[in-house]
């Protein structure tokens, strides 16, 4: 009795010392950022954009950066949601068989799971073919396709939970599909729906890897959607790799600007699904 | 009536439509991938591209053996670093850990989750590259920091939430009676885990497991932060690597000057869908057989 009492509290104080471990690296990635980005971060960072001899050391800011990854992330959702929203709809047993169904969700875990590099690289493929330098709607389309699987995937977990009841009580009113899906599987999904958006946003804002071929980078907000456009994720990036202190700064400055916004939609996408769930019916 | 007719005749229509739209954007994206990656697959035979380790661009010298070998070394330290400690941390969560604690745990386990590749990798670049540079000294083995242990590390830190979160929904699937039914015969809680719990969800954690690889296989930019970028195979843990996502990412500005180059990096690019998507496609079968068995 004695040595299986014993093994009991080996193992129970390995699992707490393990999950000690894991929240204080985690809340250590918070508070690095916190701590070093913090005394960097004044009003000229976040409205101004780079001056003259700026990656010197020198006056300006990072608004390009925050209105591109803006840009980038909000026309990428836009772009999403026009997609993601049939796709998820389209997964329902009204739309297509089982076995189809079936399929489409392996083929969307498998793009889940592609690395966003190898989204990059393909998106940058296919701008050199069609002679499209890197611009706003290069980094769109690309992170379009990053974002499009996170919302699909996370939608028809909502959309699968509504019980089936609800549906047969407004066929039997004699509704057609559409009529069905929007009066009651959109409204009963709709905090899924927002959550999946948002999800995918944050995923969105934050992806380095994809932009780097396709957005490009300048000291400019762009004009157009040809123009080439600066990113949260990539000022961090190149900043980091530069010797001089001062632009060091800067890059835990944008880091911090891009924690912050990624906490705030976390945030505001809880907010908003507890809200939402109140006219749902279970 | 006609008007909804039609209205539900095209609106079924175009939701078919944008199905057929998601299955072909995954075949489109490897078929491009494969069509650019061929001229070099023509030229060099595939065991050299995967096996050589001579790695000299301009005289059209494709070897991504050190590649290969960065991006496993990588994976591997942070698998064996997260493992265990994401796997204990959520057998305590689910078996042990208080209704509420658990709940708290898995929002701040979802929001980091949601924290950018980069942000690690600045966290890397300010804490784990001293703390290894003072590791190697310690040991004798002088280092910049920069390095596959570095890499490994911030690696493990990036897949802790993927696997805590998987192993936990798997965990919570068990139903509450296995779990009475042992512990009414008198055993402790620790070996009704090991008897019942660790031994009905181990496709789980297998699935569990292949979902936190498949995340650090394809990871970039946190990885070519701190891991050194040196097209080398490393000999220690403290040797700067090179894996293949860094690879693109850092080489894409030149590839369409030297020939061949650009096949090189999509034929990289195809490997890294390819192993990734076949892992990930794994761990969800997996997992989608759990959910409809009831438990595993």
């Amino acid at each position: 009795m004695r040595a299986r009492r014993i093994e009991e509290t080996i193992f129970k104080g390995l699992m707490l010392a393990s999950l000690v471990l894991v929240l204080i690296m985690l809340a250590g990635i918070i508070v690095i950022t916190v701590y070093k980005g913090a005394p960097a971060l004044t009003l000229s960072m976040l409205v101004e954009t780079p001056k003259g001899g700026y990656y010197l050391g020198k006056e300006g800011g990072i608004a390009n950066a925050i209105v591109g990854s803006l840009l980038l992330a909000l026309g990428a959702s836009f772009c999403s949601i026009l997609i993601a929203i049939p796709v998820a709809f389209g997964l329902q047993k009204e739309y297509t068989s089982w076995r189809y169904a079936g399929f489409t969700k392996l083929v969307l875990d498998v793009l889940w799971g592609t690395p966003s590099i190898v989204y990059g690289a393909f998106g940058f493929v296919v701008m050199v073919y069609f002679g499209l330098r890197a611009s706003l709607l290069g980094g769109i389309i690309v992170l379009t396709l990053l974002m499009l699987p996170i919302m699909v995937r996370s939608m028809e977990e909502i959309i699968r939970t509504i019980p089936l009841e609800l549906k047969e009580i407004s066929y039997a009113m004699g509704t057609t599909k559409i009529e069905t899906t929007l009066a009651v599987v959109l409204r009963q999904a709709l905090p899924g729906i927002v959550t999946a958006v948002l999800l995918a946003f944050g995923r969105g804002i934050g992806d380095a890897a994809s932009i780097l071929f396709t957005a490009g980078y300048t000291d400019f907000i762009p004009r157009s959607i040809f123009d080439p456009v600066a990113s949260l994720p990539l000022a961090v990036f190149f900043q980091i790799g530069t010797p001089i202190p001062e632009v060091q700064e800067r890059a835990y400055a944008s880091a911090l600007v891009l924690l912050l916004i990624v906490l705030c939609v976390s945030l505001i996408s809880r907010i908003l699904s507890h809200r939402f769930s109140k006219n749902i019916v279970r | 009536m006609d008007l909804r007719k039609f209205k539900d005749t095209f609106s079924t229509l175009s939701i078919r439509l944008s199905l057929v739209f998601v299955n072909t954007l995954a075949f489109v994206i490897a078929i491009i991938l494969y069509i650019k990656a061929k001229p070099i697959l023509v030229k060099v035979s595939l065991s050299h591209l995967l096996f050589s380790t001579s790695w000299h661009p301009i005289r059209g010298d494709f070897g991504f053996f050190p590649f290969i070998i960065g991006t496993l070394g990588v994976t591997a330290i942070a698998m064996i670093l997260a493992v265990p400690v994401c796997l204990l941390s959520a057998i305590y969560l689910s078996e042990y850990a208080h209704k509420r604690f658990r709940a708290f745990v898995r929002l701040v386990v979802d929001i980091l989750a949601g924290i950018p590749s980069v942000i690690y990798g600045l966290c890397g670049v300010i804490a784990i590259v001293p703390l290894v540079r003072f590791l190697g000294q310690a040991i004798g083995s002088p280092t910049t920091g920069y390095s596959l242990l570095a890499g490994g590390i911030i690696l493990a830190i990036m897949v802790a939430p993927v696997i805590i979160s998987v192993a936990l929904e798997v965990f919570r699937t068990i139903p509450q009676a296995a779990r009475e039914n042992s512990l009414a015969l008198g055993i402790t809680t620790w070996e009704m885990i090991k008897h019942v719990i660790l031994r009905s969800s181990l496709h789980g954690i297998i699935a569990a497991i292949v979902l936190g690889f498949a995340r650090a296989f394809g990871e970039t930019i946190a990885v070519l932060m701190v891991v050194g970028n040196v097209a080398k195979i490393p000999d220690s843990f403290f040797a700067p690597a090179y894996p293949l996502p860094a690879l693109i990412a850092n080489n894409y500005g030149e590839m369409m000057s030297i020939p061949l180059y650009d096949s090189a990096l999509m034929f990289s690019a195809l490997l890294l869908m390819l192993v990734v998507g076949g892992f990930s496609l794994a761990a969800h079968i997996i997992l989608l057989r759990i959910e409809r068995r009831g438990y595993a």
